[in-house]
């Protein structure tokens, strides 16, 4: 009996010593079945209750019993410590370097151009405004481009537009590169009754060429005609467009009588601004004043020409360089980059394509 | 155009400050574009040199003591050679800029003498090159007084700039007329007196066009004898050379002078030189005429001149010959104010390329009653400075000045400014402006001045009210905005071209904005060079041809882009091309390059994986996500092998909708085509017309179609076919995906294997099919079938066999 309890200790502490010695699951789980497998030494041993007297039994059965529940906590508890280094070891193993470079996301390399981007500002303002966006060819008449727009031939003011000219044609005619986004004014005149409220965004071409001018830029130009439009609205329109597209809370501007042929009136529009910073312009601050748009009520011949009644219909229109206005509020120093596709240039001030220009979001981030 | 603010004031009577005639010139439509107000003049004084004596270490300079009129003499070292004692000159103090030597004075020593101040000559104020010794004043100049007042140089030069519209504002008399009814002052100096001659002009004037249109429409000579011709006085000097003009001698100078005083260019002549009597006609083919400017121009029967009996003696209304110039010599001189047709001025000018103060008057148009009265103030101006006697004046061909009336209806002040300006004040406006307004009723017969060509209608009128009024006076008023929130107010055109911008910037691709010309050899390869599409004056000779595809601007972009070191760049543009001189021949068109390894994932060497040479693939995943973005039926699109001449033939595509629709190319580039652009590297492209995506349906609804999603569980199957190579994969997986429409849900290639195995001319097509049960799940014996029928209807269609 004594012998029994004694073999159990000796057993057990075998047992145990084999569990703490064991370095892997593979080794576990061969202890395991060494013990409590269909023929192991634990359960050879609980066969043997079976046969017992009960007082034996009574005696031996906790002993043995108690023997199996050690020795499995024991093979639980060394398994779970042995899974744990396990996967401690793995995550050793498995360790990177996070500190080496991704790829950049397509998305973040891209670039929308900032005439692009300028033209959705301009967009996004005059939309809600009520202005839908007309568009027309580059490639224009002498009579959409200057006749129907009131300038003399001959006169002075077409020297103002130093004209590309094409080849003539089959037909003879010579067609020419439109000197500014006017044309699309007569286009439109022609296409559809009054009230007309639309900004007109395009190439235009100059024979010109510094650090200001380029032989191909971009214009927008606005044409409200209605009966009753006038400069007094168009002020309006003006001002409410800078301080929206300049992102200030206010600016002053001054309109200045001009001469345009297309208009009469003519104004001509300053801005305020502060360009006491060197590189840097602040609007709606400062004591400087930029000339930033040429504007005017709709000349009665020009309003003739597009079939309208000039005593019946009225209204004004305006014009400024997208390039330009581009140029002033992201601060570009030269226009020529803006058509060279430098990448560096391009990844500098260009938009990122999901930089959606809206009100309601802002205009730029 | 320059005045200088005394000069106005000739015209001009007014307390206003220079600050306020230059606020109110911009504010009334005479923009100013520069003042000099001569404040670099301000520091000199008038001071004189009380003692002079040798500098104790230097033989060659002088220690003065100068008075500068605060009573307290200075000490001054001094090296110029005429500093003396009693010499009266200009002095400047310690703090003052010296223009000359661009350096501010401080306190120094000169060779251990102290010298508080300089005394200066011209050059160190910039007055002229003069340095030989210090400015030496009459001993009667005010010492202690202003320098540049009293030597005249202190008259502010304004200069303005002028819209062509305003030929009255050429003239410093014009200038002053719309100040002064701004309210800033009197006009002053207007009448000028007829001046009685002394018997007939000897030479005869004789306007000979015959059956052609008239150049001339008047034409006023005088002579005058006994002039003596020499230096005009030192005020007329001065105004000149202010206003950038070099004196020449009296006689020219007053041409001159009242070219910008009255905006009426006039001509001299040396009578000695002219011979006979004078012919205004129309140059014949090839005469040749040498200038004023030492040049000889070759003039054509388009151009008008002034001739004697031996030839030109002027290109009339532009520049005189240099034959009959008006020198010291000149003792009778002719002269002549004529009116010549401003356009031909214009035209004849711009065709010698002649730029002159008169071409600049004669093509805005001058004054036509002021022809006689110039002449007038010419002669007066003549006999006061040369003296001399002077003919009656011979005028012919001037059948007088009829005004336009404008009837007026004042309310289209109102009408179209907003501004509510009372009735009598908008009449006196005009008034003060000189038109001349009559009746009382609410519409004016208003007569326009004989100086304002520009005016011809009602919104004229409105403008000179308006301006002199004051722009500054208009409130804004909100324009009526449509009452209901903004429809869509872009066009499917405009929407496209937005989406494929940002659908291709997502795509790691930078849009560029390149020119519309570029050189003929680029159009010639890219299918354009057509001779209307030509610009006949280009800027630059690789200017020269509207493009006929975006792709040469961006590939010479590119290629620029890899000169500076940066060989991988993806690039885009969404513009015009030119297929013809039309408006409809101008096609919208989304463009885009990748050069070395610029792909989609990333470009260069990495550590995870180097980014190969771009390619064929790149430019088709490209191009379609373009067209995806302009709304293309993606899935509806055929793509066929082989593009554009420019184009790699066996490596591009050209994508279709249907038939006939071209939607676009895409591939590698001809190398004959990258030879023509003189570029190079690993180039892929594609073109897509986004003018040439339909139109969308109109639909009735927003309500998208239903989703029905499978309960059953999908499975793939692969399948690899040996094919001929000629067979195209979209054949291959069109006939798989055929095989049943109802349950393959889709078809693709997972690999594509050549290999001596196979037999030379044969390629093994490796597809994985999609099937989804729709109804059931499909039993082994359902998969076997359909199996069967994928490998029959690829086989009846490419001839493909399973691989085994």
């Amino acid at each position: 009996m004594n012998e029994t309890i004694s073999n159990l200790d000796t057993l057990e502490a075998s047992l145990m010593a084999e569990i703490a010695s064991a370095a892997d699951e593979q080794t576990i789980e061969a202890v395991r079945v060494s013990a409590l497998g269909k023929k192991g030494s634990v359960s050879d041993m609980l066969k043997t209750l079976g046969s017992m007297s009960p007082e034996e039994r009574q005696l031996k059965g906790p002993a043995i019993n108690g023997l199996k529940n050690r020795v499995t906590e024991a093979l639980a508890a060394r398994k779970a410590e042995l899974k744990d280094a396990a996967i401690s070891a793995r995550l050793i193993a498995e360790k990177v370097d996070v500190t080496l470079p991704v790829r950049q996301s397509p998305a973040e390399r891209g670039r929308i151009h900032p005439i692009s981007q300028v033209t959705d500002e301009i967009t996004a303002i005059f939309a809600d405004m009520g202005f839908s966006i007309a568009e027309g060819p580059d490639i224009e008449t002498d009579y959409y481009n200057f006749t129907s727009l009131n300038f003399p031939e001959s006169h002075p003011a077409r020297e103002m537009h130093d004209t590309f000219f094409l080849n003539p044609g089959p037909d003879g005619e010579r067609k020419l590169l439109r000197t500014h986004t006017s044309p699309v004014q007569i286009r439109t005149m022609e296409a559809q009754k009054p009230p007309i409220r639309i900004v007109i965004p395009g190439k235009t071409y100059r024979m010109d060429s510094d650090a200001t001018h380029t032989p191909m830029f971009h214009q927008v130009e606005g044409l409200v005609i209605d009966k009753t439009a006038n400069v007094a609205n168009m002020r309006w329109v003006l001002e409410e467009f800078c301080k929206a597209f300049f992102e200030v809370p206010s600016l002053k501007m001054r309109f200045r009588p001009s001469y345009f042929p297309f208009t009469e009136p003519s104004l001509e529009v300053d801005i305020q601004c502060d360009r006491s910073r060197p590189g840097e312009v602040r609007f709606g601050e400062g004591n400087d004043w930029l000339e930033i748009l040429g504007c005017g009520m709709v000349h009665p011949n020009v309003l003739r020409f597009g079939g309208l009644d000039p005593d019946e219909y009225q209204g004004f229109a305006w014009g400024m360089g997208i390039d330009r206005i581009a140029m002033l509020k992201y601060g570009m120093p030269d226009l020529r980059a803006f058509f060279d596709a430098d990448v560096r240039w391009l990844s500098h001030y260009g938009f990122r394509p999901l930089d959606l220009p809206t009100l309601f979001g802002g205009l730029s981030s | 155009m320059k005045f200088t603010l005394s000069w106005l004031k000739d015209h001009l009577e007014t307390d206003a400050t220079l600050g306020e005639i230059v606020e109110r010139l911009t504010s009334i439509g005479l923009e100013v574009e520069s003042v000099n107000d001569k404040a670099a003049l301000k520091p000199f004084v008038i001071a004189k040199v009380l003692t002079a004596q040798k500098h104790p270490d230097a033989d060659k300079l002088q220690v003065l003591s100068v008075d500068t009129g605060d009573g307290k003499p200075v000490q001054v070292v001094c090296g110029a050679p005429n500093a003396r004692a009693g010499l009266v000159g200009a002095f400047a103090a310690p703090g003052a800029y010296i223009p000359g030597i661009d350096t501010t004075l401080a306190v120094g020593k000169i060779r251990g003498v102290e010298s508080h101040g300089m005394m200066c000559s011209e050059r160190e104020l910039q007055l002229s090159d003069e340095h030989t010794g210090i400015i030496d004043l009459p001993a009667d100049a005010p010492v202690g007084t202003s320098f540049a007042a009293y030597a005249g140089l202190d008259d502010p030069i304004i200069e303005i700039g002028l819209t062509p519209n305003r030929p009255d504002a050429t003239s410093i008399h014009g200038i002053a007329r719309d100040l002064a009814a701004s309210g800033l002052g009197r006009l002053t100096g207007g009448a000028i007196m007829p001046h009685a001659g002394n018997g007939m002009c000897p030479i005869k004037v004789k306007l000979d066009f015959g059956d052609t249109p008239p150049l001339c429409h008047g034409f006023a000579l005088r002579l005058v004898r006994g002039v003596k011709n020499g230096p005009s006085p030192k005020w007329m000097q001065q105004r000149l050379i202010a206003i950038g003009l070099r004196p020449i001698n009296a006689l020219v100078d007053i041409t001159n002078y009242i070219t910008f005083d009255r905006g009426r260019p006039l001509h001299v002549f040396d009578a000695a030189k002219v011979k006979g009597n004078l012919t205004v006609r129309r140059a014949r083919e090839g005469e040749k005429v040498l200038a004023l400017d030492s040049w000889e121009y070759e003039l054509t029967p388009e151009m008008c001149v002034i001739a004697d009996e031996k030839g030109i003696e002027s290109i009339a209304g532009i520049m005189g010959g240099e034959h009959s110039g008006c020198d010291e010599n000149t003792t009778d001189v002719l002269i002549e104010s004529a009116l010549w047709e401003p356009l031909n001025i214009a035209r004849t000018g711009r065709e010698l390329g002649i730029i002159t103060d008169a071409r600049y008057r004669f093509e805005r148009g001058v004054d036509p009653e002021f022809m006689v009265p110039g002449l007038e103030l010419a002669t007066r101006m003549v006999l006061e400075f040369c003296g001399g006697e002077p003919t009656e004046e011979e005028v012919v061909g001037y059948a007088g000045h009829t005004p336009k009336i404008v009837s007026f209806p004042v309310s289209e002040v109102k009408r179209l400014t907003g501004l509510d300006v009372p009735k009598a004040e908008s009449l006196e406006i005009l008034s003060r402006l000189g038109f001349t307004p009559q009746g009382d009723a609410d519409i004016v017969d208003v007569t326009v001045p004989s100086w304002r060509p520009d005016i011809d209608g009602k919104a004229d009128l409105v403008e000179e009210i308006m301006r002199i009024h004051g722009v500054d006076k208009i409130a804004p008023q909100p324009l009526i905005s449509h009452e209901a929130v903004n429809a869509k107010i872009l066009t499917t055109l405009q929407i496209r071209t937005r989406a494929a911008r940002r659908a291709l910037a997502v795509r790691g691709m930078m849009e560029a904005v390149t020119w519309s010309f570029i050189p003929a050899r680029h159009a010639e390869a890219f299918g354009g060079g057509r001779p209307e599409l030509k610009l006949s004056n280009p800027i630059a000779a690789d200017m020269s041809d509207m493009r006929p595809s975006l792709l040469p601007g961006l590939i010479a972009a590119a290629q620029r882009n890899a000169d500076r070191g940066l060989s991988d760049v993806a690039l885009f543009e969404v513009s015009g091309t030119y297929e013809g001189a039309a408006p409809e021949d101008q096609r919208r068109v989304a463009t885009g390059i990748r050069r070395g390894t610029a792909k989609l994932e990333g470009s260069g060497r990495h550590w995870a994986g180097n980014a190969g040479a771009v390619g064929v693939f790149d430019a088709k995943a490209d191009a379609l996500a373009a067209l995806e973005a302009c709304g293309a039926p993606v899935d509806k699109l055929q793509i066929e092998a082989g593009g554009p001449a420019w184009y790699h033939p066996g490596r591009s595509g050209v994508i279709k909708l249907g038939p006939k629709t071209v939607l676009g190319h895409f591939g590698e580039f001809h190398p004959k085509t990258l030879e023509v652009l003189d570029v190079s590297g690993p180039l892929c492209g594609f073109e897509v017309f986004v003018d040439a995506v339909p139109e969308p349906k109109a639909k009735p609804t927003r309500t998208k179609p239903r989703l029905d999603l499978s309960p059953f569980q999908a499975v793939k199957r692969d399948f690899a076919f040996v094919v001929d190579k000629a067979v195209e994969a979209g054949a291959l997986t069109r006939a798989a995906a055929a095989a049943d429409k109802k349950l393959i849900a889709g078809v693709s290639v997972f690999d594509i294997f050549e290999g001596a195995s196979l037999g030379a001319d044969k390629k093994s097509v490796a597809i994985e099919v999609s099937i989804q049960p729709v109804e059931k799940t499909l039993t082994d014996e359902d998969f076997e079938a359909l199996a069967g029928r994928i490998v029959d209807n690829v086989k009846k269609q490419t001839g493909g066999v399973l691989r085994g």
